[in-house]
């Protein structure tokens, strides 16, 4: 089953400078159970995309096309009543700056405990299940733990407290937007391995947003590729790592540092800026900077099925 | 090569807690090197390791305790403000946040310039300079009528390197230059700050968490865990054989981008010690996989060996796995 599928979905802003096409055309799946990465650049589209999804768009934003269904219904069909009763009960989000995300005076257990309003148990059976949260994310003497404020706690553990809270209702979907950028790497790698666990213990759905392709290659069964607001490719995890079809996917993966394995004093890099989103160009979005670019850019591109599940906006993807 | 900057034994304390029970923290607790002209040294650890507070009482942003800093053979942690301003337009300081630290009531030339404002500077001529520099960091002219919020994360990050090399400094201290960027971003800025070093004769010192930019930026590289530096090297030495049980950790922890990699991962406790309550011995005992008895009670001293600084009772040899080994997938 899916739980949530995206489908053609189009966000555009009104602003001074005309009307800006956030999102064009964005399509795919979270399938039950499984982990899905968005990558792409700051600007094309991922924090969009999540305020979309959890209605949180700004007041000059709209949902001009397409739907996002979650467990079958239309989110953007949901008045913000419905919406509210979703957040934090079924999806449930984790930020990059857990300080930002907790309630600095306010002890740790007395926000866990305010998270399970809905709950109707009783304030211990509450604090008891909090206590039981924190163990699982492994914070040490959890008991004494939920008197403590966010601040006495360490940059992992505060992402850690937050994760903890993030899952405590259970919820089918997780959002992650970049949990681990601001973590050193034995932190980074600790809290994804948390999350993978945490993810099959509580047979949820994860949406992973992040610029880290290490981290998406270790931790995502799925990765959704986005540029300028399109998803340019998508598919497993091997298949967009390995054979990367859409030509953005391809010299992005060749950007990473990591991808140097002899040490480099002249790192690649993609010439040319995103285009003006007011004003996209007519055909592909990657045109200006793309160094494969034939007269058929010039057209809309087909989303073209290069194998079962991986597909590639590129007129030169063809199905092998 | 002459040392450009020369640091000993810096200290940084902060007064913490309610006003009764104040307490003080080593935030920076005894760190040394010398930097040559020309060099990119690297600073890595996590967050709260005190990489940006040492680089704030290097600028002298921050007021040290003890120890002693010395730029060009002239010591500046005793300076007044007075006396360190014309030192400041020798070393430049690209803070962390890109767009954050530029005005936004002020256009990217004025910007550029202020710089030679504020250091009084009257004989360059800002139309002049203004433009140079932009095209040094690969802008067009056109550039300096924007306002900072119309520039991308990237672009933002060249308009700071442009105000960091105006005054032609001798050192740049750029506090986690590529944070924030995406790879193909990154690499232009690396890019950038690696052909203005060879063209300039730079020297630079760069603070980040991203063990990939180190390896690539860096000639010599220190590895800071609670406010002191466990290990000191030289870049591809380190990479190739890290021998602090710490610097090995983050080495194997460096997520690569491939799905398919074998990890062969130190797994190491996610408990990082406070400042306030620092380990007894060596500071890292408590989350070392290979402590031993002595790491408790006795704090290692920071040997130098050939061209390598180690704080560790018994450095790694090369290759060496933790007793216990856990292998994550």
């Amino acid at each position: 089953m899916t739980v949530l599928a995206i489908k053609d979905l189009n966000v555009t802003f009104s602003t001074e400078g005309g009307r800006l096409h956030a999102l064009k055309d964005v399509s795919f799946d979270v399938p039950e159970r499984r982990i899905v990465g968005v990558v792409g650049e700051s600007g094309c589209g991922k924090s969009t995309l999540i305020n979309a999804i959890l209605g949180l768009l700004a007041d000059n934003g709209s949902i001009d096309a397409g739907s996002i269904a979650f467990e079958g219904e239309d989110l953007t069909r949901l008045g913000p009543a419905k919406m509210q009763e979703l957040r934090g009960q079924k999806i449930s989000t984790v930020f990059q700056d857990p300080m930002g995300a907790l309630n600095p005076v306010l002890s740790v257990g007395r926000q866990m405990r305010n998270i399970q309003y809905r709950s109707g148990r009783s304030r211990s059976e509450k604090d008891a299940r909090s206590e039981a949260m924190l163990r699982q994310v492994r914070i040490p003497d959890a008991q004494a733990a939920l008197a403590r404020y966010p601040h006495e706690f360490s940059g992992g553990m505060r992402q850690r407290v937050a994760i903890a809270m993030a899952l405590m209702m259970k919820p089918a979907l997780l959002i992650a937007d970049e949990p681990t950028t601001a973590l050193d790497a034995t932190l980074e790698v600790a809290t994804i391995e948390l999350l993978r666990e945490l993810q099959q213990d509580i047979a949820c759905s994860v949406l992973f947003i992040s610029h880290h392709l290490g981290v998406i290659a270790e931790l995502c069964d799925d990765v959704v590729v986005m540029y300028a607001g399109e998803v340019v490719e998508r598919g497993t995890t091997r298949q967009v790592f390995h054979t990367p079809r859409h030509p953005y996917a391809r010299r992005l993966l060749e950007c990473d540092p990591a991808r140097q394995s002899g040490r480099t004093r002249h790192l690649p890099t993609i010439p040319g800026e995103v285009p003006d989103l007011r004003q996209r160009p007519p055909g592909c979005v990657f045109a200006t900077r793309c160094d494969q670019r034939v007269d058929a850019c010039d057209k809309v591109p087909p989303d073209v099925a290069v194998e079962s599940g991986h597909v590639a906006r590129c007129v030169l993807a063809e199905a092998r | 090569m002459s040392g450009i900057l020369e640091i000993r034994d810096v200290e940084v304390t902060f007064e913490v807690g309610p006003l009764m029970r104040r307490r003080s923290i080593l935030g920076v607790a005894g760190v040394s090197f010398d930097l040559h002209s020309g060099e990119t040294f690297a600073i890595v650890g996590e967050s709260g390791s005190g990489k940006t507070t040492l680089a704030r009482a290097i600028n002298g942003l921050q007021a040290i305790s003890t120890g002693s800093i010395r730029f060009d053979e002239q010591r500046i942690d005793t300076l007044g403000a007075r006396s360190m301003k014309p030192l400041r337009r020798r070393m430049s300081m690209m803070f962390q946040d890109p767009v954050g630290s530029l005005s936004p009531r002020m256009k990217v030339g004025n910007l550029i310039a202020e710089p030679f404002r504020i250091h009084g500077i009257v004989d360059k001529n800002p139309s002049v300079e203004v433009p140079r520099l932009l095209s040094l960091v690969g802008l067009t002219p056109e550039f300096a009528d924007r306002y900072p919020h119309q520039l991308s994360g990237g672009q933002a990050r060249r308009v700071g390197v442009a105000r960091a090399i105006a005054l032609n400094p001798d050192l740049i201290i750029a506090d986690e230059p590529t944070a924030g960027l995406d790879v193909s971003v990154q690499g232009e800025v690396l890019n950038l700050l690696n052909d203005l070093r060879e063209r300039l004769g730079l020297a630079m010192i760069i603070i980040t968490h991203n063990l990939h930019v180190v390896h690539h930026v860096a000639d010599r590289m220190a590895v800071m865990y609670l406010g002191r530096f466990v290990e000191v090297g030289d870049t591809d030495e380190i990479f190739r054989a890290p021998r602090h049980p710490y610097t090995a950790a983050l080495l194997s922890a460096n997520p690569e981008p491939d799905p398919d990699k074998a990890r062969d991962r130190i797994a190491l406790p996610a408990e990082v010690p406070s400042l306030l309550a620092r380990p007894a011995g060596c500071e890292f005992h408590s989350r070392c996989p290979w402590v031993a008895a002595r790491c408790k009670s006795e704090a290692p001293d920071f040997v130098q060996s050939e061209t390598r600084k180690v704080a560790c009772h018994t450095p790694l040899e090369l290759g060496a796995r933790p007793p216990e080994m856990e292998v994550t997938q």
